[in-house]
């Protein structure tokens, strides 16, 4: 068995994203354990080798083909890159690629997957990641005792820190075999387009989730956020629903948010919203469910139902 | 043109959940089991391709408890046929995405189609997600975090046009070549309500195909150790009180920061 650890660097913009960092730290921390090497596989933009330095090899995949993401000119890099390395453990990140290439290659390469995972250790030859599951509220601690297994981090999970090092890995560049027509062809990128409230550049932001229970509830919602003069945003299933466009959606297909308070209801804290919010200055979460991850993040909470309480802070905040 | 759409119920989000007695799964007894939301969007982009194309839409589910429920809802939206594949034991409640999407392809090898879609996640995926996994089993173009599945698109001669989304709401416009199997985030509008009494007039006339497909041997390869609930670490200062007493306290912690408009 081969103890190396291999990462599926992920860039956009010209720029290796945060993600990929995060995992190449943990990657160099468990090749160490397992006595192997982290290995960076970069598919497309080449030039970012030099920027893997937490790595001991990256291979790189580039030309014509690879300018664009696209899932499956990707897959076949990645396999190719894989190859007949034969490493311990593959880490990807759970973003829109990750979810492409991860379930895919668990088939192609034949390994076990993990997705969701916050926690990833080395306990003798086996691989134990812990996945966060239901919105949240569960951990389900995984063994995986196959020589080969792959993990689907949620970002966040580990420090970047560690994955940022100077350093000259070795390069291997990958020449792609001739591939038959692609079956999925990139043609175009759209930018969100701008709402009417920019609620990444407010100093309050009073955000509502799926505990609302219908479009026509968030208007208790509305009144508040009115009544304190702050807009109002949304976790992911209520821009789903409708209930409120997609330029107000805090997470991680959404927007980014720092706000000097985020008040929130009826949001249970899904990884993919905490990834928008987290570094908001004051947080007040009020939630009926008191074991709700939310609570691990707000410094504020409260297991009042929200039909009561909202009513209650109108009026005060009115007052 | 045929559209497959994969269906699966899981848990209610909003319920509070336990772990069962010995830590190896949730204690299901006493869940509520709704349709996967994303796979609700799914089947809400497969309608509006059959409103736009008259393309066929048929809805398919494993013989999990309560499908039938989101099956003839299906129905009674506007899918075509539903069809229930019976052979995998699925009565501990939880099931591998990876065994599910072996049935799911067993059953798609002998079958005509255009396209899969389905849910692009479930709350319970450990294992990962069926598109991609199903995709790579049948060895079909497959695209997850989709928003929007166009057909009869001038500009793609055998495929579809799908959109994906990336982080911060950056969608990339693709031409995928088809059959293929897309991972559905987000329908073009949200799902279409049906009244209750029209999926009751559905259910009495019945009208879901059984399909017995040989249960996979293989399985996801990892074992849960354990369950358990996040262990909460720092833990937010709870407020409380009578209902105006926590508004009360949530007001002066806004107004204490000079944030009160």
């Amino acid at each position: 068995m081969v103890n190396d650890v291999v990462v599926i660097a992920e860039h956009a913009g010209g720029a290796l994203t945060d993600t990929t960092f995060e995992l190449l730290g943990k990657a160099r921390q468990l090749a160490d354990d397992w006595g192997g090497q982290a290995i960076a596989v970069l598919v497309g933009d080449a030039a970012l080798a030099t920027q893997l330095g937490a790595a001991g090899l990256v291979v790189t995949v580039d030309g014509p083909g690879f300018v664009e993401y696209t899932s499956d000119s990707y897959l076949d890099a990645v396999m190719a890159a894989i190859g007949d390395r034969a490493p311990r453990l593959v880490m990807l990140s759970t973003t829109t690629a990750g979810l492409d290439l991860a379930g895919a290659m668990s088939v192609r390469w034949d390994a076990p997957l993990v997705s969701s995972v916050v926690a990833v250790v080395a306990e003798g030859d086996a691989v134990v990641a812990t996945s966060q599951i239901y919105g949240g509220k569960i951990m389900a601690e995984c063994v995986i005792t196959a020589d080969r297994a792959l993990v689907a981090v949620i970002a966040g999970s580990f420090p970047s820190g560690a994955g940022h090092r100077d350093g000259a890995p070795d390069v291997e560049a990958l020449v792609p075999s001739a591939q038959g027509a692609a079956r999925v062809v990139f043609r175009s990128r759209a930018e969100p387009a701008a709402g009417d409230v920019d609620i990444t550049a407010v100093d309050v932001l009073v955000a509502v989730g799926r505990g609302i229970g219908s479009k026509d509830d968030i208007e208790l919602v509305q009144e508040f956020a009115e009544a304190i003069g702050a807009p109002v945003a949304a976790s992911r299933p209520v821009v789903d629903a409708g209930w409120l466009p997609k330029t107000r959606q805090v997470g991680k297909s959404g927007l980014k948010v720092k706000p000097r308070a985020y008040i929130m209801f009826g949001i249970s804290g899904a990884p993919e919203h905490l990834e928008g919010m987290r570094d908001a200055e004051l947080i007040i979460a009020c939630n009926t469910d008191a074991k709700a991850p939310i609570f691990d993040v707000a410094h504020y909470g409260t297991t009042v139902d929200l039909f009561d309480l909202l009513p209650e802070l109108t009026e005060k905040a009115g007052g | 043109m045929r559209i497959v759409v994969i269906l699966k119920q899981v848990p209610d989000l909003v319920e509070e959940f336990e772990v069962n007695q010995d830590g190896s799964d949730i204690d299901r007894e006493y869940l509520t089991l709704l349709l996967n939301e994303f796979d609700n969007h799914a089947l809400e982009e497969a309608l509006l391709i059959k409103d736009a194309t008259g393309a066929g839409v048929d809805v398919v589910g494993l013989d999990d408890s309560g499908i039938d429920q989101s099956l003839y809802s299906a129905l009674a939206k506007g899918a075509d046929r539903a069809i229930k594949l019976t052979g995998l034991d699925t009565s501990s409640g939880w099931v591998d995405t990876h065994a599910r999407a072996a049935m799911f392809a067993g059953w798609l090898r002998g079958e005509t189609f255009d396209l899969v879609l389905t849910g692009v996640q479930a709350a319970d995926d450990l294992d990962g997600q069926l598109a991609p996994i199903l995709g790579s089993m049948l060895d079909l173009a497959q695209v997850s975090v989709v928003v929007g599945v166009h057909v009869a698109d001038v500009h793609v001669a055998d495929g579809v046009s799908a959109e994906q989304e990336f982080a911060g709401g950056v969608v990339a416009t693709l031409a995928v070549t088809t059959p293929a199997v897309i991972g559905v985030q987000a329908a073009r509008q949200p799902p279409r309500y049906v009244p209750i009494a029209k999926i009751r007039q559905v259910q009495q006339a019945g009208g879901i195909e059984q399909v017995a497909i040989a249960a996979p041997s293989v399985g996801a390869g990892l074992a849960v150790r354990r369950m358990y609930s996040p262990e909460q670490t720092s833990h937010a200062e709870m407020l409380t009180g009578s209902d105006a007493e926590v508004a009360e306290k949530m007001i002066e912690l806004i107004r204490s920061r000079g944030l009160l408009k």
